[in-house]
């Protein structure tokens, strides 16, 4: 047996693979898509895994502290501490800010953490550099993703802090590097007005009369001290004794602190429903239509290709040669031109997804699904062009 | 054709009219064929009760003015349209008679009739060997014995050294050698060659009919050569005209070739 097919492919080399080599971009395009929404997932993932929490415990009718913003007093933990079940709970705090190092800026998450190393619910679990936060203030640890090195100084607002440790692969659910400091840090970073407002709001508080009376000595000094730190936190990671029930657990913290609390699995459901629902649609969107447009193109080129042979065709059928036999070497050759796509375009996500900036997850099976898309998109890209070939009368190579 | 010399009666020129051997022994033979295209008001009558016989061995010329039906004729000869009337039978088997009388008309065409067109139209993406060899190599036959037969007739129409070349690297009348070893591979007991000459200057066209002719002979073939071209016409021994659907059948000057 001979393929024609491959044979066609063979002599008009250049052709396929410049068609396939387009096709492929577009496929890599595509896979890149579905690893884009991977990868959000997947940091959704990570950000609870590196949490260490097994409940998070926020403000009432919140869906904090991740899809919404929280606040809550920073010793509720120690009520919740004494609950049956709970193992550990610790203050937390999320804000998204710039982090400066000399003259450049970087984006990431500021996670305000208590002290104390590994273990306690927030720090994060393992370190590729240097060490855990020890100190009370102005250390961090951040993530290798933004760039800083261990002993950098780094500023956050208007303070330094050192950096002691790298993490790796510790994201917000918006991709965004995570640096973490020490909890009042953190707190007072989130407080912090500048020094105008502060100026303007003890003058205020100053010319209050109910807060200033003669003969009352030390309550103006006793507010303003007040004002100036922040006793709020954004949420208590708490993590649960050995073979404890999280439902019943979280159940008792409702009941006795009018708070709201979610399981891993609810906590799961908010990232993925509320903060990644819109963009794995748009990212569908994409697919469908890059979809479409690789379908049109293969069937395109296919069809060009079947039209500059007609003569050939008309041959073939008129000394004898079967239907399928000629439905076969289109097919076939729509099949070649996808697998030189697919191979390309697996080729291209792989080379530059580490370039995107942020995390693309090429999972094995989105490229076995993309190819036996892409296989069954030519299949059916080339129905135009076997139609055509078939159509094609004998009597047209003999002609008039 | 006006000075072709007069017509020969018939029955001089080497029909034979045996029946109960194979097409080889008795070659293809029409009687009374008609073709009638469309219906009702805008019927034309291509043909109007043909009738042809030539035997294996032989090379004949069917010429005729144009919209005599020459193309139609040659393609119910080649299976490609339907008859509306008539016979035709190839060796002892009717083939058609008020209708197809065998089933894969396909099958017929690849084993039992060899084509050859104006133009090659050689396969551009096969080099010349798998060109000939194509037809065995798409029944099944093994690649090895199928080139192995090309091969050999490559040689006999002198283009063995180009078996390895691709068709666009050929010149015309090579392109053409290679078509008429095509046509010939599946040994058919008929081959239809549709103005095989055109293309080709005076020289190469006799010695395309030449190779027909020597082909004829060596393979027992029935070989019928539809053409306009003065050069060859007086080569024929055997010539059929055709006008207003009808054939006469003519006695050629039969010229040698050398
Ligand atoms: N498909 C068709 N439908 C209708 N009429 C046709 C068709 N094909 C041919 N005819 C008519 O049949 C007649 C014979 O045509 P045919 O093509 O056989 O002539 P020809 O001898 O091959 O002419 P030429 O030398 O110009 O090629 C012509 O009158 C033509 O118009
Ligand atoms: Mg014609």
């Amino acid at each position: 047996m001979i393929s024609l097919a491959g044979r066609d492919i063979l002599h008009a080399w250049g052709k396929f693979v410049f068609t396939g080599v387009g096709l492929g971009l577009l496929i890599g395009v595509t896979l890149s898509m579905a690893g884009i929404y991977r990868g959000m997932v997947d940091d959704a993932e990570v950000l609870l895994d590196n949490s260490g929490a097994d409940l998070w415990v926020v403000q009432k009718d919140t869906l904090g502290p991740y899809a919404e913003s929280s606040s809550l007093y920073d010793d509720l933990y120690r009520g919740i501490l004494t609950l049956p079940g709970v193992e550990r709970a610790a203050n937390v705090t999320y804000l998204t800010m710039q982090v400066g190092s000399g003259e450049r800026e970087r984006r990431a998450m500021v996670v305000g953490v208590v002290p104390g190393g590994p273990g306690e619910p927030g720090q994060p679990d393992t370190l590729v550099a240097g060490r855990h936060i020890t100190r009370g203030h102005y250390e961090a640890v951040a993530d290798l993703m933004t760039g800083f090195r261990v002993g950098e100084r780094v500023r956050i607002r208007r303070n330094l802090y050192t950096v002691v440790g790298l993490t790796r692969r510790t994201v917000s659910s918006g991709g965004d590097p995570m640096v973490f400091v020490p909890l009042k840090d953190a707190q007072e970073a989130q407080f912090l007005k500048d020094n105008d407002a502060i100026v303007h709001q003890r003058r205020r508080t100053e010319a209050n009369p109910a807060l200033n009376r003669p003969g009352v000595p030390g309550v103006l000094e006793a507010v303003l001290a007040s004002q100036s730190v922040n006793p709020a936190v954004n949420a208590v990671l708490v993590r649960l004794s050995p073979g404890a029930d999280p439902d019943r657990v979280a159940a008792d913290i409702r009941r006795w602190k009018r708070l709201q609390v979610y399981t891993r699995a609810e906590m799961q459901e908010i990232l993925q429903a509320k903060l990644i629902a819109t963009s794995a649609r748009q990212i569908g969107m994409f697919l469908v239509i890059l979809a479409v447009v690789s379908a049109a193109i293969v069937a395109f080129i296919i069809y060009t290709l079947t039209l500059g042979k007609i003569r050939e065709i008309a041959v073939l059928k008129l000394i004898g040669t079967r239907n399928r036999t000629i439905a076969g070497m289109i097919l076939q050759q729509a099949l070649g031109l996808g697998l030189i796509g697919f191979v390309v375009g697996k080729t291209a996500a792989t080379f530059w997804a580490p370039i995107f900036p942020k995390y693309v997850l090429l999972l094995p099976g989105d490229a076995a699904r993309g190819f036996v898309i892409v296989m069954v998109i030519c299949a059916l890209a080339s129905l135009l062009a076997i139609r055509a070939a078939l159509r094609v009368d004998p009597a047209e190579a003999i002609g008039g | 054709m006006a000075e072709r010399p007069a017509p020969r009666p018939l029955g001089s020129a080497g029909v034979s009219p045996a029946s109960g051997q194979d097409a080889r022994a008795t070659g293809i033979r029409i009687e009374g064929l008609r073709k009638r295209y469309g219906s009702g008001d805008t019927a034309v009558d291509a043909l109007k009760g043909v009738d042809m016989a030539v035997a294996p061995g032989e090379v004949v010329g069917l010429i005729g003015p144009s919209g005599s039906g020459k193309s139609t004729l040659l393609k119910c000869l080649g299976a490609i349209i339907e008859p509306s009337a008539g016979r035709m039978t190839l060796g002892t088997q009717t083939i058609y008679e008020d209708g197809w009388r065998i089933p894969d008309l396909r099958a017929l065409r690849r084993d039992k009739i060899g084509f050859v067109f104006q133009a090659p139209y050689l396969i551009p993406f096969l080099d010349v060997t798998d060109n000939v060899a194509l037809l065995p190599m798409l029944a099944g036959r093994p690649n090895a014995e199928a080139r192995q037969r090309a091969h050999e007739l490559l040689g006999a129409l002198d283009v063995a050294h180009r078996a390895a070349a691709m068709p666009s690297q050929l010149s015309g009348g090579e392109q053409q050698r290679v078509a008429i070893a095509r046509a010939l591979i599946n040994r058919p007991p008929v081959i239809l060659a549709d103005e095989p000459t055109a293309p080709l200057d005076s020289q190469r066209a006799l010695a395309v009919i030449g190779i027909l002719n020597r082909m004829a002979q060596q393979y027992q073939t029935a070989i019928i050569v539809v053409t306009h071209d003065e050069k060859i016409i007086p080569t024929f021994r055997r010539i059929y005209q055709i006008r207003d659907g009808r054939t006469h059948e003519e006695a050629g000057e039969g010229r040698a070739l050398d």
